[in-house]
């Protein structure tokens, strides 16, 4: 693999995972969501660094070119991740539609208790319908 | 039994002008004892225009069936008008859906200990007239689930070439899986009795459109289903859950779904 190319694939994932990591440190990316970035960049990273395992990877899959491995691998991990995220997204959907249902049902019911309460209330003093 | 009732009451028009001094609640109520704990459930979205006259239409032939609303996230008058015609109101806090505003009527539903549902449109399509004839074919055939076809008996309901392709492809399939013929699955107009509720308000509900794979799903979970004529008028507004890229979509969800309906174990009814 020209050098070049290596550097800077080494680079990018070091910054991956460093930027992962800091995100987590800053609780803006949940732990459960930072491990798939951060086993694709140790990954990647090991990939770019070790020549004999790119080597065995590219035979393994039939890749001429050892550029064509890296790219092809972080494709699947990428792909890995996003069907991740639609199976998480998913559930939220799910979540969100329950909550939202149960929202509306909960309020329907506060309401009612609320009109029911006020009524009682008014029967037992009348004096509060004049202040009314 | 049910034309005879029917040309009986052929006066009771949805569609007329409903003047309050004509709107006796004596029209209509051959046989709705044993409805005692029926609930009428529509979802709306933004359907301030039709709603009002969807409610006077119920109030004069099934007036002692509670209504329920549930209120899709609507950003006009739908809820207000709603309570002003004796309706229950449940507000979801946002457009969720066709699907979910429906589930959330049947959860509703089990919660509160309601045995029989019928489910109806919001935008007048769906003749009240005929809620009593559905009530009384689900209790008299022991049924689980009556659904309202436009095109069993006439074929006068007009539509677009698109959509009727849709339901006869969907129907055929749907005929062929149930063993007994779907003539109307996109059919919004239907009742429920007893574990088809539950059913309904359970995970297996398909939440966006409920259509041929719920009709199948019912049938493989061994519920009884039949179809009995209805008279739908046109929507006033002309609205279509499906139009646009949501055709593509609704397209494939309904083969996926019918597919993935089949191959799934068969959940508990």
């Amino acid at each position: 693999m020209p050098p070049r190319i290596r550097i800077i694939a080494i680079l990018i994932c070091i910054f991956l995972v460093a930027y992962v990591f800091e995100l987590v440190r800053r609780k803006h990316l949940n732990e459960e969501y930072s491990l798939g970035w951060l086993v694709t960049g140790s990954l990647m990273l090991i990939l770019s660094i070790s020549e004999d395992l790119l080597i065995w990877v590219s035979d393994l899959v039939g890749a001429t070119l050892f550029t064509s491995t890296l790219f092809f691998s972080g494709l699947v991990f990428l792909m890995i991740i996003c069907l991740h995220f639609s199976i998480r997204i998913s559930a939220l959907t799910n979540q969100v539609r329950m909550l939202t249902q149960h929202l509306g049902i909960l309020d329907y019911e506060k309401k009612t208790l609320e009109s029911v309460v006020a009524q009682h209330s008014l029967e037992k003093n009348p004096a509060a319908l004049e202040k009314l | 039994m049910s034309t005879l009732y029917r040309e009986k009451h052929s006066n009771a028009l949805l569609a007329e002008p409903l003047a309050e001094e004509s709107t006796p609640s004596t029209v209509i109520t051959p046989s709705l004892i044993g409805f005692s704990n029926t609930l009428i459930v529509i979802p709306a979205y933004n359907e301030e225009k039709n709603i009002g006259r969807v409610l006077e239409g119920i109030r004069r032939c099934a007036p002692e069936i509670p209504v329920l609303v549930v209120n899709d996230g609507s950003r006009d008058a739908t809820p207000r008008i709603s309570r002003e015609h004796g309706a229950k109101v449940i507000s979801l806090p946002f457009n969720s859906g066709y699907g979910v505003a429906l589930q959330t009527g049947f959860i509703f539903a089990v919660k509160n200990g309601y045995t029989t549902v019928v489910q109806m449109d919001a935008d007048g399509q769906h003749d009240p007239r005929y809620i009593v004839d559905m009530l009384q074919e689900i209790q008299n055939e022991n049924l689980d689930v009556v659904i309202g076809s436009r095109f069993l008996e006439n074929n006068r309901y007009k539509t677009t070439f698109f959509k009727r392709a849709g339901m006869f492809i969907f129907g055929n399939l749907a005929s062929l899986f149930c063993g007994q013929r779907v003539s109307d699955p996109t059919s919004g107009f239907q009742a429920l009795k007893g574990k088809a509720i539950q059913f309904v308000a359970g995970e297996y509900y398909p939440p966006d459109y409920p259509d041929a794979d719920f009709i199948i799903m019912l049938h493989r979970c061994g519920f009884k289903t039949r179809e009995i004529p209805v008279t739908m008028h046109p929507s006033p507004d002309n609205k279509s859950m499906h139009t646009g890229h949501k055709t593509i979509y609704y397209v494939f969800k309904m083969f996926l779904s019918i597919i993935v309906t089949l191959l799934r174990q068969k959940p508990k009814g």
